[in-house]
């Protein structure tokens, strides 16, 4: 069966909601309007608005609310509708959600969810196209997913569920429309480990979210000139799978990270110091990134375009790699 | 009157900057004690003098960039001050390596970095240490000219780099280099064993005789081929012979490639491989030897064939030598000698009787074989010799 990425996160609340009472979805327009990204369309209709709740534009009181809920029993799945506005609730993130059960000697725990939006690439200016997911992978006592295909877009949602601290999912929004198989059945998916999306053998391709399908189709560019590169699809950036990345690049020799935040203090820039520290004895060139140009994602679509990676930014990093 | 000049502080210093004076003029300085302070590219370093006095000038401020040898200070001996400042002298600077600046489209010549350390990958210096292996003086094909992985196993499989075309001399050079590292490599890591056996050879030389008879002149055999595919043959008997040592462990090779030493006019020698030694006809062994041995000395051989051998033979019967007590070339495990054809008294059925022989050497690696195995192979070896028509 062929749904859309929308469709598959919309498919996995649908499921938590059915499968345990404590579950509730709250966030901005998710109720009426079905959400902003249309995930939880429907969803209002069927469940109620007990459960699909509306809340006011103010991210610091309904992730403030997450967190209360969330102590109090509650399963509550919070969407705040893009990593750009999650600064408002940063205090409540940071100071609260991520520090609770330490400060309170494992007296508390917050099994909270909270989903977003994050990423360029559909011409919405700066203030709604940042990358932010890797400040949030800073934040010990947190995890942070990006799901990339549709099976972890569905899947990933019910395995946070389950964890008892909170558990943040950035959801790509240029992949929302995208179409993909998805498998019948069991639908959880493993939270822990990175996955291999195409094995290869000249080059470790590492990267998250969004940017792996660049990468993908950079692979099988480079394929075609007789390099053979492997895909790492991290997707679980806290706590990052070291073995999962350190294995493929032991292999290949070489890494470029992808990211598509800005290369200053961004995630790619811990991949490449984790490498560095543990196979520096295994590489055979410098660990190299391809991030997002250093300026505030502009609204033109060609200077949007150029200020994010893209295919061929990709393959230029690996053929330079490669001498 | 004494001079203090730049000091050359490592062998690619050709200038440094001075970062301060240690002492002002009209300090009193003691032969050893620090003067300045000097930045080389590499670091920043306490310099010494090497005279007795009081400074009389300090010729260059600090922040100066100057070449080695100029003057930077002039120490008199004890006494009042000289009369006239001399003027800061620069010697002519050597002439110093820069970096081209790139025109686009065409590949950056790679340089050695200016800091004099060689540019090569990490992995790339694990794998050449292991191999014993000095990289320096190798072309780096990777990333701004640096020697990668895969120049280091070139380098160390192939005694000639065909990749790059070079003169003569360099060939040589660089023949010789990898010839050292690998042999220095082969005694250093390999504890090898040493067996030999004299087979008699009147029955493949006359079944030789024979079957070239019949072929035509530009095909006949040489005892050689017969040798190596004898050799081959054996190998299957004892198997561990025919293997790579990889990662601290051999691993057995199903193919079997001999690589025949073949001498160079110029000095060296190569190594390239008869592929799949065991499943060719003696005419076809004949053939691409002979091939090997003319692409060889025209230096055009293939890296395959530089590459692939999983075990080596040499013969150096035409030399004279009797026994050959070879090297095994890593990550082979074994290597094959065979010496000259002579006849020598024989005793065969209590008769004592001329017969042409021939001594068969083995080296082999004693982490991956053991003599009775070894000694196995020779007896095996001796068998199908004096079976030739199967061979």
């Amino acid at each position: 069966m062929t749904i859309t990425y929308r469709e598959a996160v919309r498919s996995g609340m649908r499921e938590a909601l059915q499968r345990d009472a404590r579950v509730f979805l709250m966030g901005e327009d998710v109720g009426e309007y079905g959400g902003t990204y249309a995930c939880s369309k429907g969803l209002l209709a069927e469940f109620g608005p007990e459960r699909i709740r509306d809340t006011p534009l103010s991210e610091s009181t309904f992730v403030g609310a997450g967190i209360g809920a969330a102590l109090g029993g509650m399963r509550p799945i919070v969407e705040v509708m893009t990593v750009n506005f999650s600064l408002l609730a940063l205090d409540q993130i940071m100071n609260n959600a991520a520090t609770l059960r330490h400060m309170s000697g494992g007296q508390f725990s917050v099994p909270l969810v909270v989903r977003m939006a994050t990423g360029a690439g559909r011409q919405v200016a700066a203030q709604h196209s940042h990358s932010l997911e890797g400040w949030y992978a800073h934040i010990p006592g947190i995890t942070v997913l990006t799901p990339a295909t549709i099976t972890d877009a569905r899947g990933m949602l019910l395995t946070a569920l389950e964890q008892p601290d909170p558990v943040f999912i950035f959801e790509h929004a240029y992949l929302y429309p995208m179409e993909g198989p998805v498998e019948e059945g069991s639908m959880a998916v493993d939270i822990s480990k990175a996955a291999v999306r195409r094995t290869g053998k000249d080059v470790s391709l590492l990267t998250f979210g969004g940017s792996v399908w660049k990468a993908l189709v950079a692979a099988e560019q480079l394929a075609q000139e007789g390099i053979d590169a492997e895909l790492v699809d991290l997707r679980v950036l806290r706590p990052l799978d070291r073995d999962t990345m350190l294995t493929s690049v032991r292999k290949t020799h070489r890494a470029i990270v992808i990211d598509e935040a800005w290369r200053t203090g961004s995630f790619a820039a811990e991949v490449s110091a984790v490498i560095m520290e543990q196979v520096f004895y295994d590489l055979d060139a410098p660990v190299a990134r391809v991030c997002s140009e250093e300026v505030p994602i502009p609204y033109p679509k060609h200077l949007e375009e150029a200020a994010l990676p893209s295919v061929g930014k990709i393959v230029q990093a690996v053929r330079r790699l490669l001498g | 009157m004494a001079e203090f000049v730049m000091p050359t502080l490592g062998a690619d210093m050709t200038e440094g900057t001075l970062v301060q004076w240690k002492k002002q003029v009209g300090d009193r300085i003691t032969k050893g004690e620090i003067i300045a302070e000097v930045d080389t590219e590499k670091a920043a370093i306490d310099v010494e003098c090497h005279a007795n006095g009081i400074i009389d000038q300090l010729l260059t401020k600090p922040g100066e960039k100057v070449p080695v040898g100029t003057v930077m200070a002039v120490i008199r001996e004890e006494g009042p001050p000289a009369t006239a400042p001399l003027q800061p002298q620069h010697v002519a600077p050597q002439p110093v390596l820069r970096q081209p600046i790139p025109t686009p489209a065409a590949k950056t010549v790679p340089l050695p970095p200016p800091s004099g350390r060689l540019r090569i990958s990490p992995a790339a210096r694990k794998l050449a240490a292991e191999r014993g292996l000095d990289p320096t003086g190798l072309t780096g094909t990777g990333p701004e000219g640096a020697i990668t992985l895969e120049d280091i196993a070139r380098a160390s499989t192939s005694p000639v780099d065909i990749a790059t075309p070079a003169g003569t001399a360099e060939r040589q050079a660089r023949m010789r280099q990898t010839i050292a590292a690998a042999m220095a490599r082969s005694k250093r890591e390999i504890p090898h064993y040493y067996l030999s056996t004299t087979i008699d050879l009147s029955r493949a030389l006359a079944w030789l005789t024979a079957e070239n008879a019949r072929r035509p002149v530009t095909e006949r055999l040489l005892v050689s081929v017969l040798f190596i595919k004898a050799v081959a043959l054996a190998l299957k008997q004892v198997p561990e012979l025919n293997a790579l040592w990889k990662d601290g462990e051999a691993v057995r090779s199903e193919r079997i490639h001999i690589g025949t030493a073949i001498s160079l006019r110029q000095g060296g020698l190569v190594a390239p491989a008869l592929h799949d030694a065991d499943r060719a006809g003696l005419g076809d062994l004949m053939q691409h030897f002979q091939d090997l041995v003319k692409r060889a000395r025209a230096g055009s051989l293939r890296s395959s064939e530089l590459s692939d051998s999983t075990i080596t033979v040499t013969s150096l019967g035409e030399q004279g030598v009797e026994t050959v007590f070879g090297v095994i070339y890593p990550p082979q495990v074994a290597l094959v000698g065979f010496g000259k054809v002579v006849e020598r008294p024989w005793v065969a059925t209590g008769l004592v009787i001329a017969r042409p022989v021939v001594t068969a050497s083995l080296s082999a690696d004693h982490r991956v074989s053991d003599g009775h195995r070894g000694g196995l192979f020779l007896a095996e070896l001796d068998r199908l010799l004096q079976e030739p028509q199967t061979l």
